[in-house]
């Protein structure tokens, strides 16, 4: 089956915005978003809220978020608040 | 969730899952920061605590009503400037000490959410102090203030929150529950998200804390005992415990609750308390004291005393004291519960004792330490070192505070250079897991990178080895006043004892000590020590073969060392540089042992091995020292020309045996490997030639050479499994080692170099070699063959041809043992064999099963090794 995916690239100086705008697209299309962290070295507090928002966003609609190129450090961060099981992981 | 934490509604407990994911949030972003980050957030917290120093001592005072406001000022400045002066250049972050010369680097992991139970005595100095403490190792901490001391805690945890934030901190580093329950904090203890438990309190916090099954720092009531020895600087203690008992008005744990005075001083020491401004109280007033002040139902103190002036406390009871009074002191003659004031304290109120002697000193303050106190603080005033040795030896505390006040003291930094803490650990005593002061390294998970290092290794042969055709000449350079030979009385009989006296100098005094041939025995070493010492020898040359200078070499070592335990030196070892038993060093008499071989297969005139025969409990003694090795060896080969046939290919055998087994050994070096690998060209080149034509000089002399430079391989890599079997199956059926081991070899060769079902750790090898080694030797010996397999499988087939040549029997069976006798014998073979001192250094790890399946093979005999190695 065909699916839609939508690609963003989150830039490290608007990570929350970018995580927003990926919820605002789940929420309006079926599809499957996924997210470019190639250039994100860390995220804070809002921007893991954000995730969370996003993570339970794709649950309720059954879609999936793929990270691309998560850092090591951020990857870990997510392990920390169990929400790395929660999205899928691009190299 | 316990009974506890069941009464919580569900908003609260939505509440604290807040706070509990905020932190969680935190710690995990925190996780993220560098060193140079941290170190900019802590600095101005730091001087935000300074700063603040008085307007938080005033909020505690005014809410809780208990100390003294400057005090409680300079508690906070301490619990900032203090522990910053001490954590400012301390790396917290990634790698945070390194050892490289024992390959060690400690790396830090954060801990995550830590919960945290501040005290009503020093709220808000402890909150300064683990907010300090957490953002330096990156935790996020959620607080829970005693609840009478919950404005003023909140206050600090703010002003600390906002400078952290300010500074990049990241948000919910710090929460603090409102209004805090014991439901709240039973909660919090079993919250999945919490790691770590910091509790500052009363007995009933730590015990919570210790109870919820979560690691806990927890911290709690002590009861110092000061000794005042009648040596120490009088006026200096009295100020240092007047100074510590009356700080923030006694609140302080640590401070001291019952001072012990040496009778010689007492009357001097009160009139000085006395003339400071202390009430010294007589027994009625002690007596009013302890009633009033202790709760005789639960023997605790009372909490309206705690935190309050003298003079009030005076009031309260109503007790006349001067109104300069700081101090009450009230005398006490005993330490327990009939005695109320011999406990904990935390007011300006201490109990004194009149000691008569240092003994009844020490037991009082014993007693207190235990009354409460085990684990916490102590404190000794004297100059006599012996005292504050025996004190610190008695007393169970973290801290032992020496001539300086206890509670400031023990804080650590100020009097002495312990380690600044408003977080005083009590080890078991006190039900806690450290005696440290609670310090950084406790909010952190230390990781020890321990990278692979190799140990040095060693070649340890004897000083001189002299060999070839009359190298027994050499004698003539060893001045001796008064020799002993030891020999046997074969070897004494066909002259070989004439030609060593007719080599040794002019003058020598000699005499011949005649030993039996076999192993050597408990009294055969004892007679020959006895010569030794009756004749004063200063030399003893051993003129046999490995039974005979075995036992010259433990007549050397009791000689020498007549108070060395052969028991404890023959206990087993797995690593020689770190046996349990140390063979001595320190030398009664001087002692030259020359050892002259006449067999050429032990190797024993070069190696530190000596086996003793202990007879009465049916066992041998194996001793292994390099002091053993004898000083000068001579390998001479006219003393093997006369060799039998059967004892040439026996002791050949044992030398091949040796060779192979130093070379596959996990202990083989570059240095053994050269002996190893030479041996063994040796012995396949002139081992058939010695045993087929006895006469043949070259062949003798090349093998009595192998077997030496077999035995410098094997005295510094040791054997392996082939050894441990041969020693278990000779022992019990009687067979010479020699033979018993011809039985074993190439089955044991093809063992080793499959591979192995478990692998013998050896950190001096890169890779499991052994096939590798024995394909080296099949190449050195010229055998063929394309693969490692191949060679090996040529090796086992060149083993087995130098055997038949040597016409030794080549299956167990052959030896007339039945298979149900030998069936019988197996289980003990192997545990015998699992317990000989020889295949911990075998390539391959033997199972038990194992071990019995080589001597089934062993049995079999010819036709089973080489099935082994083609399935190999």
């Amino acid at each position: 089956m065909a699916t839609n995916s939508l690609s963003f690239k989150v830039s490290p100086e608007g990570v929350v915005p970018g995580l927003k705008e990926a919820l605002a697209k789940l929420n309006g299309a079926q599809c499957e978003v996924v997210l470019d962290f190639s250039s994100v070295l860390r995220i804070g507090p809002k921007a893991l809220r954000a995730m969370e928002s996003l993570a339970s966003a794709a649950d309720e609609k059954a879609s999936k978020v793929v990270l691309r190129g998560v850092n090591v450090s951020v990857y870990r961060v997510l392990k920390l608040m169990q929400l790395a099981r929660r999205f899928s992981f691009l190299t | 969730m316990t009974q506890e934490a069941a009464s919580l509604s569900e908003e609260r407990i939505a509440y604290l899952e807040r706070l509990v994911h905020q932190a969680k949030t935190a710690a995990a972003v925190f996780t993220q920061y560098t060193q140079e980050e941290v170190d900019r957030i802590v600095k101005p917290m730091v001087s935000a605590a300074m700063e603040q120093a008085q307007y938080l001592a005033r909020l505690a005072i005014e809410e809780t009503k208990l100390g003294v406001l400057e005090d409680k000022a300079i508690k906070n400045m301490v619990a900032a400037e203090f522990v910053y002066n001490y954590v400012k250049d301390k790396p917290t972050v990634g790698v945070i000490r390194e050892f490289p010369e024992r390959g060690l680097v400690e790396v830090a992991e954060p801990i995550g959410v830590i919960f945290s139970l501040t005290p009503i005595t020093n709220p808000t100095a402890t909150v300064i102090f683990k907010c300090i403490m957490a953002i330096k190792t990156r935790n996020a901490m959620v607080f829970s203030p005693h609840p009478k001391a919950w404005h003023c805690c909140h206050e600090a945890v703010r002003i600390m929150a906002e400078t952290a934030l300010k500074h990049g901190a990241p948000e919910g580093v710090f929460t603090c529950v409102e209004s805090s329950t014991l439901a709240d904090n039973a909660y919090l203890m079993h919250h999945k998200d919490v790691r770590l438990i910091d509790a500052t309190g009363g007995p009933g916090v730590v015990k919570a804390a210790y109870s919820s099954g979560k690691p806990a720092l927890g911290v709690g009531a002590g009861n110092t005992p000061v000794y005042l020895e009648k040596t120490a600087d009088l006026d200096m203690a009295v100020v240092d415990i007047i100074t510590s008992k009356t700080f923030d008005n006694g609140t302080i744990c640590a401070s001291e609750q019952t001072v012990v005075i040496d009778d010689e001083i007492y009357d001097r020491v009160l009139k000085k308390f006395a003339e400071l401004g202390t009430h010294i109280c007589n027994e009625k007033e002690a007596e009013l004291l302890g009633r009033t002040l202790i709760d005789p139902e639960t023997g605790f103190q009372r909490p309206m005393a705690v935190g309050q002036k003298a003079v009030d406390i005076a009031r309260a009871v109503g007790l006349a004291v001067k109104p300069d009074t700081k101090l009450l002191m009230a005398p006490i003659h005993g330490v327990g519960r009939e005695h109320p004031l011999s406990v904990e304290k935390l007011f300006p109120l201490l109990a004194v004792y009149r000691a008569k002697s240092v003994d009844e000193a020490l037991k009082v303050c014993v007693d207190v330490n235990h009354l409460g106190g085990l684990g916490h603080t102590a404190v000794v005033f004297s100059r006599n070192d012996e005292v504050i040795r025996k004190f610190s030896e008695v007393i169970n505390a973290g801290r032992i505070i020496v001539n300086s006040p206890g509670s400031i003291g023990a804080i650590g930094g100020i009097y002495n250079d312990m380690v600044p803490t408003l977080s005083f650990g009590c080890g078991t005593g006190g039900g806690n897991s450290t005696t440290d002061n609670v310090n950084v390294y406790h909010y952190l998970n230390i990781k020890r990178v321990a990278r692979r290092t190799q140990a040095p290794m060693w070649f340890r042969v004897p000083n001189q080895i002299y060999f070839n055709m009359n190298a027994v000449q050499n004698l003539r350079q060893f001045p001796s006043r008064s020799t002993i030979i030891v020999t046997n009385p074969v070897l004494e009989q066909i002259g070989h004892v004439d030609v060593v006296r007719r080599n040794l100098p002019p003058q020598t005094m000699v005499h011949v000590t005649v030993i039996p041939e076999a192993e050597p025995e408990m009294k055969v070493v004892m007679q020959g020590l006895e010569a030794l010492q009756f004749y004063k020898a200063d030399q003893i040359i051993a003129l046999g073969g490995g039974s005979v200078i075995d036992a010259a070499k433990i007549m050397k070592l009791k000689y020498e060392s007549p108070e060395a335990d052969l028991d404890e030196l023959g206990a087993p070892f797995l690593d020689i540089r770190k046996r349990v038993f140390q063979y001595p060093v320190e030398k009664t008499n001087r002692l030259r042992l020359i050892a002259i071989s006449t067999t050429s297969g032990t190797g024993s005139e070069v190696s530190p091995f000596a086996v003793l025969l202990d007879k009465e409990r049916g066992r041998k003694i194996t001793l292994a020292d390099y002091s053993l090795s004898p000083d000068v060896a001579i390998v001479d080969p006219q003393f093997v020309l006369s060799m039998p046939k059967g004892l040439t290919a026996d002791t050949g055998i044992d030398c091949l045996t040796h060779a192979l087994e130093a070379g596959v050994s996990v202990y083989a070096s570059p240095y053994t490997d050269a002996n190893a690998m030479q041996a063994i060209r040796l012995v396949f080149k002139y081992l058939p030639i010695a045993y087929e034509h006895p006469g043949d000089e070259e062949a003798r002399t090349m093998m009595h050479n192998a077997a030496c430079i077999a035995a410098l391989a094997f005295s510094n890599a040791s054997v392996g499994v082939n050894h441990a079997l041969a020693h278990a199956f000779g022992a019990r059926f009687g067979i010479a080692h020699g033979r018993a081991n011809a039985l074993m070899l190439p089955h044991v060769i093809a063992y080793n170099a499959a591979v192995p079902t478990k692998f013998m750790p050896s950190p001096h090898q890169r890779a499991y070699t052994a096939h590798k080694k024995y394909a080296m030797m099949a190449d050195l010996l010229g055998l063929g063959g394309d693969t490692i397999a191949e060679k090996v499988k040529n090796l086992v087939a060149a083993t087995e041809q130098l055997l038949d040549r040597l016409e030794v029997p080549r299956s167990i069976a052959e030896l007339g043992i039945s298979k149900e006798e030998f069936e019988r014998a197996v289980p003990d073979l192997v545990k015998i064999a699992f317990d000989d001192p020889s295949w911990p250094t075998n390539p391959r790890m033997p199972l038990l099963s194992e071990l019995a399946d080589l001597f089934w093979e062993a049995y079999r005999g010819r036709g089973t090794a080489k099935a082994a190695t083609k399935a190999a």
